[in-house]
């Protein structure tokens, strides 16, 4: 029944396929330039593609990545049998330990909104949070950035910030329907502002593609000692002030360890802070973006 | 006589298996498992089943389909699109056009080719990145895996080869 389709079919394709054999491989090779060059204009057709590519393949990963969690937590947990009782120990005291630091966090609290009503200080607008799993990690050899499993339909904006229990771990950098990619602070191209918790002082974390990104344009007059604790500055407006980042670990190279473990990451936190800073909108190309 | 649609299906099956492989070690790669450096090993193991499949089933591995797979790793992995494809393009070029060198000859021979064509697919990925997201990257990484893409071909070309004779044929 399909012969006769089948015989044309292969009249068309042995031809064809003459001429792709010659053709096909060096017309690739200069197709995966143009896609480089394309993507180099920042072109929103090149990050639609990609997007929709990352929103078609998130849920196979998310389907993968939670039996993959299993395994390590699996693995985890044989290690971690092995040392129960001295963890026990330690985890005690440090309930005990943080038990104080609720009562005094409680006092704080209560000190502070007294204050707050006192000088007349505006609430923050409320912010919004959803946890979400890392779908996909390259590993940072390249790029280090991460997949997560959920988009702007879960109300995921671009810009927003991305957290840890442990502390800040990047931003949402493109987005797509179900799933987003996070620009992780130690990324070549990633730029917080920052400051050093104590003094104030501000700089710009710049990733990269090290573990310990650096500190950057911090006033000479700033002695920071090692150890020293380093949180967003909320200049630019991007993220509120006061997000913790990390400590710093080489004060000759001002180099900052993360308190982020990003050979860990498995659940984040996407939190819109909502503010419409000014990193936020020009991050919005030339009116391009599709409203 | 026309194959029956089960046949059929079970062609089709067999046909997309090079694709297939390609496909889950790519995901594996990127899937977070939390044990630290496995995502150095896994690429390695999408470069060596392109070049493998390009050597052996040229017909089932077409360059598009390696363009393609590069495309998918590039928009998972947040790469620049483009310098995946081009990685997987070049590991395809030296399997198909040195195959006469290769088949049928000792296994040190094609794992030489591997070889070479991991270091080129690893310092074009590297320069290009460099250029393309505006900064040196450290060379380290890119270098490591390709040696581990090298180390490795022998345990991963032991698994496509029970794959090529039990599925594909």
């Amino acid at each position: 029944m399909r012969e006769p389709g089948y015989r044309f079919a292969k009249r068309l394709t042995v031809p064809l396929r003459g001429f792709a054999r010659r053709f096909v491989y060096p017309l690739l090779v200069l197709g995966a330039f143009g896609l480089m060059i394309l993507g180099k204009a920042d072109l929103i057709l090149i990050e639609r593609m990609r997007t929709t590519m990352a929103d078609a393949l998130a849920p196979i990963l998310s389907f993968m990545s939670e039996p993959a969690v299993r395994v390590a937590d699996a693995i985890e947990a044989g290690r971690e049998l092995v040392r129960l009782r001295e963890e026990n120990i330690q985890l005690r005291q440090e309930n005990e330990r943080l038990r104080q630091w609720q009562i005094v966090a409680n006092r704080l609290e209560q000190e502070n909104v007294q204050l707050r009503d006192l000088a007349r200080l505006t609430a923050e607008p409320p912010s919004t949070m959803i946890s979400t799993r890392v779908v996909a990690d390259a590993g940072g050899i390249f790029v280090h950035s991460v997949l997560i499993g959920a988009g702007a339909k879960a109300g995921i904006g671009k810009g927003n910030a991305v957290m840890t229990s442990e502390g800040l771990a990047g931003r949402v950098a493109s987005l797509g329907d179900r799933s987003a990619r996070v620009l992780l602070l130690t990324d070549l191209n990633s730029r917080i502002p920052v400051m050093l918790e104590s003094t104030r002082e501000r700089a710009m974390l710049a990733g990269d593609n090290s573990h310990q990104p650096r500190l950057l344009y911090l006033p000479t007059t700033a002695h920071p000692s090692a150890g020293e604790r380093i949180v967003t500055s909320g200049d630019g407006g991007s993220f509120p002030p006061g997000l913790p980042i990390g400590v710093i670990s080489d004060v000759g190279a001002l180099r900052v360890q993360p308190f982020v473990d990003f050979n860990r990451l498995e659940f984040v936190r996407v939190i819109d802070f909502k503010i419409e800073g000014p990193v936020v909108q020009t991050e919005v190309p030339r009116g391009r973006e599709r409203r | 006589m026309t194959p029956s649609a089960a046949e059929r299906m079970d062609d089709w099956g067999r046909r997309l298996a090079p694709f297939a492989t390609v496909l889950v070690l790519l995901f594996f790669g990127l899937v977070p498992f939390g044990v630290p450096g496995l995502p150095l090993i896994a690429p390695a193991g999408t470069q060596i089943a392109v070049f493998y499949w390009a050597v052996y089933r040229p017909d089932l591995m077409p360059p598009l389909a390696a363009f393609g797979l590069g495309f998918i790793q590039d928009a998972l992995a947040g790469t620049p699109l483009g310098v995946a494809s081009l990685a997987f393009l070049i590991l395809h070029g030296i399997a198909v056009n040195q195959r006469k060198t290769f088949v049928g000859k000792p296994f040190l021979l094609v794992w030489l080719g591997l070889a070479v064509g991991a270091l080129l697919a690893a310092f074009a990925s590297w320069a290009l990145a460099s250029v393309l997201l505006g900064g040196v990257i450290p060379l380290e990484r890119p270098l490591f895996q390709a040696l581990a893409t090298i180390a490795l071909f022998p345990c991963f070309s032991w698994v496509l080869v029970r794959i090529h004779r039990g599925v594909v044929h």
